[in-house]
Order: C-alpha cells, then sequence, then structure tokens
C-alpha cells in the first residue's frame, strides 16, 4: 500500500504525477528532453542508460517501464537484460558503454565519475553534450527512481502492462499522460 | 576544471544550467515549485531538507547555497542550518519537521527504506499526505541537483561569503527569476 493517499489505479510515477501536477509538468518536461527530443544519442540508447540507473536502484517500476520503452525502440528485449546484467559483453557501441560507466558513477556518487572516465568516452566519440546528457538522465533517474520507491506506489509485476507503457512512450514521449 | 567544457565564471549548478538551457527551463521550474511554491511547509523549511539532504549527499556548492537561502529564510540563523545538517534531532525545529526529515534521510539512501512507521509518525505530528509527498520529492530532486552538480565536476567555491550574499537574492527573487540573468532568453538551436 502506498505511504499516503494516490489516486486508485495508477501504477507507478503516474500516481505521484496525478496527485501533484505542479511537479508532474517539469518532470515530464525533463524526461522528454532528456529521451525523447532529437538527440545525437539514439532514444533507445538513452532509455538504456535510464534503464541501467533504474535497475542499479532497484526500482522495479522504472527499470520495466523504462526497459519496455528501451525494447520498443531496438526491438530486442535480450539486449536490454544484458545491458542490466553486463553491458561490457552486451552489443552496444563501445561509446555507449563507456557512457554507462560514467551513468553507473553517478548513479552511486557523482564524485566518482574522473577524468579517466570522461576521456575514455570521449575516444570512443562520445560529444560534451552527450557526457552531459548522460550525466543528467543517470542524476534524474535517481530522482525518478527514489520519488517512485519513497512513496511506496504500486508496481505491478505483469510484464504486459509495461510492454503497452513502452510502446506508447517509445512513440509519443513523456510530455502526454501516459496511461496504464 | 569541470568534466566537459562549461561556461566559464558560473559555478555549481549554473555552469551546467548555462551549458543546456533546454534542462535548465525544467530544472529551475521544478526546484522553484517545490521550494517556493504555495506550500502548508515555509520557504525556510523546505530550504532546510534541501540542505540536509545536500549535506548527506556532501554536494558542496548544493548545501552551502541552499544553506544560505535557508538562513536567509529563517532571519540569517546560520547556526540552526548548521546544527540540521549536524545533528538536526537536537535542532531548534518542530517536531513534525523532525520527522520529515527522517523521511528524506531515508530517501536520500533508498526510497524503499521509508516506512509506515515513518510516515505515521510525521503524520501524528500534524504532517499531511502533501507534506509528505513534497518531503519526498524534495529529497529525491536533491538527489538529482547534487548528483548532476558532482558528475560534471563544476566549480564549486570555497568562499562563504559568495553563497551568503547569492543566497539572499534567491530567498528574495526566487530561482526562476535569478536563472534570467545566466541563461539565454531564447531556447539554443542546436
Amino acid at each position: 500500500m502506498a505511504h499516503i493517499s494516490l489516486p486508485d489505479g495508477l501504477p507507478g510515477i503516474i500516481a505521484g504525477f496525478a496527485l501533484r501536477p505542479e511537479t508532474a509538468k517539469p518532470m515530464r518536461e525533463l524526461a522528454h528532453i532528456l529521451l525523447h527530443e532529437p538527440n545525437t544519442l539514439a532514444p533507445g540508447e538513452r532509455e538504456l542508460i535510464a534503464t541501467y540507473v533504474s535497475s542499479q536502484n532497484g526500482c522495479h517500476f522504472c527499470q520495466a517501464s523504462h526497459g519496455a520503452a528501451a525494447t520498443s525502440h531496438l526491438g530486442d528485449a535480450g539486449l536490454v537484460e544484458q545491458v542490466k546484467t553486463d553491458f561490457q559483453s552486451a552489443p552496444v557501441t563501445p561509446k555507449l558503454k563507456a557512457l554507462l560507466v560514467i551513468a553507473g558513477k553517478v548513479q552511486r556518487d557523482g564524485k566518482l565519475v574522473t577524468a579517466d572516465d570522461v576521456e575514455r568516452a570521449r575516444a570512443q566519440g562520445a560529444t560534451d553534450l552527450e557526457i552531459h546528457d548522460t550525466v543528467l538522465i543517470a542524476a534524474a533517474f535517481s530522482m525518478y527512481n527514489r520519488y517512485v520507491d519513497g512513496l511506496g506506489t504500486w508496481q505491478p509485476r505483469e510484464p504486459a502492462m509495461y510492454a503497452d507503457m513502452g510502446r506508447q512512450l517509445a512513440e509519443h514521449g513523456y510530455i502526454t499522460p501516459s496511461r496504464a | 576544471m569541470p568534466h566537459i567544457a562549461l561556461p566559464e565564471g558560473l559555478p555549481g549548478i549554473r555552469g551546467a544550467m548555462a551549458f543546456r538551457p533546454e534542462t535548465a527551463k525544467p530544472l529551475n521550474e521544478l526546484v522553484e515549485v517545490l521550494l517556493r511554491g504555495p506550500n502548508t511547509l515555509t520557504p525556510g523549511e523546505r530550504e532546510l531538507i534541501a540542505t540536509y539532504v545536500s549535506s548527506l549527499n556532501d554536494c558542496h556548492y548544493c548545501q552551502s547555497i541552499h544553506g544560505a537561502i535557508a538562513a536567509a529564510s529563517l532571519n540569517g540563523d546560520e547556526a540552526l542550518v548548521r546544527r540540521v545538517k549536524a545533528d538536526f534531532q537536537h535542532a531548534d525545529i518542530s517536531e513534525k519537521l523532525k520527522a520529515l526529515l527522517v523521511i528524506a534521510g531515508k530517501v536520500q539512501r533508498d526510497g524503499k527504506r521509508v516506512t509506515a512507521e515513518d510516515v505515521a509518525n510525521a503524520r501524528a505530528l500534524g504532517a499531511t499526505d502533501l507534506e509528505i509527498h513534497d518531503t519526498i520529492l524534495i529529497a529525491a530532486a536533491f538527489c538529482m541537483y547534487n548528483r548532476y552538480v558532482d558528475g560534471l565536476a563544476t566549480t564549486q567555491p570555497r568562499d562563504e561569503a559568495l553563497y551568503r550574499e547569492r543566497g539572499k537574492v534567491v530567498a528574495r527573487e526566487g530561482y526562476i527569476a535569478v536563472s534570467k540573468t545566466y541563461l539565454p532568453a531564447e531556447p539554443v538551436l542546436r
């Protein structure tokens, strides 16, 4: 049961957003810009970063919904699972691996990111903007994950719900309220 | 030195925001609503929650600037801000705020640590659902801001006077208003 009275029948962050539209608006916009708007990193790559960080934080709702969005973009659920468990041996670009290293450090503590980590990402072709966005995606999911878990939101275990949600997020992004 | 080429002369999150005005907009809107919007928790109380979480995350820039904004909102009481960071259970704040700081401290580590008992304690001391919601989201949001500021290795000056002066300005004018002094008026085309 959720810690506070949340609107019935809405899973995860959707319930928090429905309770407090004033904070939902900037939170939706931030996710939309970071994950959905045009970027030199593909939406599928950015969703993988979000999924990986959510998985490191142990947030079921966020890793399932963003994992489904990543799957919808990339058409490969197995790849998403592999990125969560062992991205170094996953068939993703060396650049994305270097960015996932940075994201994993930000998830623990921003101060763990070293000049070497950033240099390695640059050597694989990462731009300053891609490094910035990777840091901010990892930081932002350190917020979304804590929000979803801290409220004790309902986080269904049925994969089918997340698959629908992932398709919708992949197609429309985050500004339009999503349906469960 | 910052990990990426951030605009010079803008410390902490301001350099990062000026680098990417598109994401700066919702980041400023969120902090404005959470810390300054209409609320039954005062701005000073909410700034104390933000300062406490930033101190647990050991983010020098965030705990200094939000500590200064908190002090400016609380009759300049810098000692109270220091006490809340070091040992809030013995600080001169309401029992309700102490119960909310317990929740904030758990969210800082992991949202799943918040228990029904923590929430019941806060409620017994008069906290409303919205106050509990906002406490959780302030704590979660500062886990983002802190990581953003530290993860880019932004410039974080050690001069306390700088934060004290800036804190007064932000407490008076707000986050969105002061952001106009360092963000471009029009979105940058990429």
